[in-house]
């Protein structure tokens, strides 16, 4: 294996792919923070009237707000799964063909019994995170769907209709409330495990990915540039 | 024997009753049904026309709450005069007749008003081991149902019982109680609760009686009148709620002004019921107003959800002190290890690795050879 290589700087991640993570980043944090508060709130008491106060309505206000943009950022992020360039297509979160399910054991090679990678991988998401990304998007519809499910009858908001069916086929709202408040620990064990996995990766590969998410950018070597 | 063939107005008079309070009936009636008072014209017309549909009132596996529930309903003509406005012909607990009388006559209504008697329904119906549980003149529950079923007009399921399988459903269901709307094909009314306030219930057989249809129901058959709104949009404490004012223990000092019963397990925000509202006892007070949280007892499985004085659940299959939070944690801290352990191995190897990369460096440079 020779040592001296030449990289290729390759564009990766266009703006509405960054502009997507970070405000999702930023979503999920304020709606795990929020939603644990929710759970569990503390008392704030001050020597002063209950109608000066109104800390619990704020964080339930900016649980719901944030829920939003969870939402219409998903939704962006969907839209521009089929008309991103390759490395945002949909058919990268889903391994259909047998080139992403050795891609996938290549990964699991590195990140398990920590091999030093034999074959390229995939520049963009690497297959394995690609299909934990699509296993992720249904715990963001489930979230989405019981958050939505459980805020309806706080609004008239047309979303909290649109998933009230979800009350029913779950039994009682106890048993949403219950999934939604334990599918928060699920973001916090993913957000340890991917913010490690991107150091580690980048550290085992050193193909910039940290910082491809800021600027776009990552390199690859060019003579496996065949991908 | 059924009495149906009068009308309301026709059995009141025959009793001693005079016109004025006939009208204030039909006043009380009226309100009670969320129509307000200028519709009791139309409420009197109705009662003085149409004849009374006969009710049979079934109680299945239930604690006979729901009745004594009813027979407290706070407006006195209300209530006195409803057992008199419908025509009750067979309810084991209030009938005089007994065995193969009752029987009978149970019978007879629903041979002589097919597709016109009100079915009220009090109580789950046990599914399992052919229905043994719960067996009346020699019959299963659900061989009585659903022979009464086919021919009601309406069918109301009072109570929890009925309506979800409360008490007897919770898990493991021993019994297989299931609710009447699962063994029934027509539509149900659902006044769940346990048991139900009073006024509602008597308000549903109101308007049943007035209009002869049925109230207009939400996805869950109950009626939107009552069951639209939580407990807790119309809790006077709610404030204290949005404020962040919680009561942490029941005799801390938050508990004693009045604060919001939230973390004391309080069902409120999850229950949908007229409780705030209505209130319990001719208006005098509901749980929440007496210092104690809602238990959330008009939900669907309810029993299954606790424990009632702590705001979240125990997490299924982790023990009943575990919370969702603790199997979060838990499994956070695991992963944190786990993550840990890795980047020391990964460091281990990887200096390994730079090493290797260094010497291999060195020699493919073109300068290696002087360096050497």
């Amino acid at each position: 294996m020779p040592s001296t290589q030449t990289y290729r700087r390759l564009y990766v991640w266009e703006m509405p792919v960054r502009l997507y993570h970070w405000l999702n980043a930023l979503a999920i944090a304020v709606l795990a923070v929020t939603g644990y508060l929710i759970g569990r709130p503390f008392t704030v008491g001050y020597a002063q009237e209950a109608s000066f106060q109104y800390w619990f309505g704020t964080v339930r206000f900016l649980h719901f707000m944030a829920g939003y943009v969870f939402l219409f950022n998903m939704l962006v992020r969907t839209y521009w799964g089929f008309v991103g360039n390759r490395f945002a297509s949909w058919d990268k979160f889903i391994p259909l063909n047998r080139q992403a399910w050795r891609d996938i054991v290549e990964v699991l090679r590195i990140d398990i019994l920590q091999t030093r990678g034999t074959g390229p991988i995939h520049i963009g998401h690497n297959r394995l995170a690609g299909l934990i990304y699509f296993v992720t998007f249904f715990i963001f519809m489930f979230q989405g769907l019981t958050g939505f499910a459980l805020y309806g009858p706080n609004s008239h908001s047309v979303f909290g209709n649109l998933a009230a069916w979800v009350v029913p086929l779950m039994g009682s709202e106890a048993v949403v409330r219950q999934w939604h408040h334990a599918m928060l620990w699920f973001y916090v064990l993913f957000t340890l495990v991917h913010v490690y996995l991107v150091f580690y990766h980048d550290y085992v590969e050193g193909r910039g990915t940290t910082s491809s998410m800021v600027g776009g950018w990552k390199f690859e070597r060019e003579d496996r540039l065949d991908d | 024997m059924p009495r149906a063939g009068n009308s309301l107005w026709e059995v009141m008079r025959e009793k001693g009753y005079s016109r004025r309070d006939f009208m204030q009936f039909c006043t009380f009636a009226a309100t009670a049904a969320g129509l307000g008072t200028n519709a009791s014209a139309a409420v009197a017309k109705a009662f003085e026309k149409k004849d009374r549909p006969p009710v049979l009132w079934l109680h299945f596996q239930e604690c006979t709450c729901c009745s004594e529930s009813f027979i407290r309903a706070s407006h006195p003509m209300v209530a006195d005069v409803l057992l008199d406005a419908i025509s009750l012909d067979y309810d084991e607990t209030l009938q005089a007749a007994a065995g193969h009388q009752a029987e009978k006559c149970k019978a007879d209504v629903m041979k002589a008003s097919a597709g016109k008697y009100i079915l009220l329904v009090e109580g789950s119906v046990p599914t399992k081991e052919n229905g043994v549980f719960c067996m009346i003149g020699g019959r299963t529950a659900e061989d009585i149902l659903k022979e009464a079923a086919a021919g009601a007009a309406a069918i109301v399921a009072w109570g929890n019982c009925a309506s979800y399988g409360c008490v007897q459903a919770a898990k493991p269901n021993p019994t297989g109680a299931t609710a009447i709307q699962k063994l029934v094909n027509k539509p149900v009314i659902n006044v769940p609760g346990c048991p139900p306030i009073a006024d509602v219930m008597v308000a549903i057989v109101t308007h049943i009686l007035m209009f002869g249809r049925m109230p207009e129901l939400d996805s869950q058959g109950r009626p939107k009148e009552f069951y639209s709104r939580r407990v807790h949009d119309t809790c006077y404490r709610r404030p204290y709620y949005d404020a962040g004012l919680f009561v942490e223990t029941f005799d801390d000092d938050n508990a004693r002004k009045g604060y919001c019963l939230y973390k004391m397990g309080c069902r409120g925000p999850l229950t949908y019921n007229a409780c705030s509202v209505t209130k319990w006892n001719g208006g005098t007070s509901y749980p929440i107003q007496s210092g104690h949280g809602c238990l959330g007892c008009s939900e669907n499985g309810f029993w299954d959800n606790g424990p009632f004085y702590r705001h979240l659940p125990s997490f299924p299959g982790f023990g009943i002190e575990s919370t969702a939070d603790t199997v979060g944690l838990t499994l956070g801290a695991a992963a944190a290890v786990g993550v840990a352990a890795h980047a020391v191995s990964t460091n281990i190897r990887k200096r390994k690795l730079i090493h290797d990369q260094v010497v291999e460096a060195v020699k493919d440079t073109p300068d290696s050879k002087e360096v050497e």
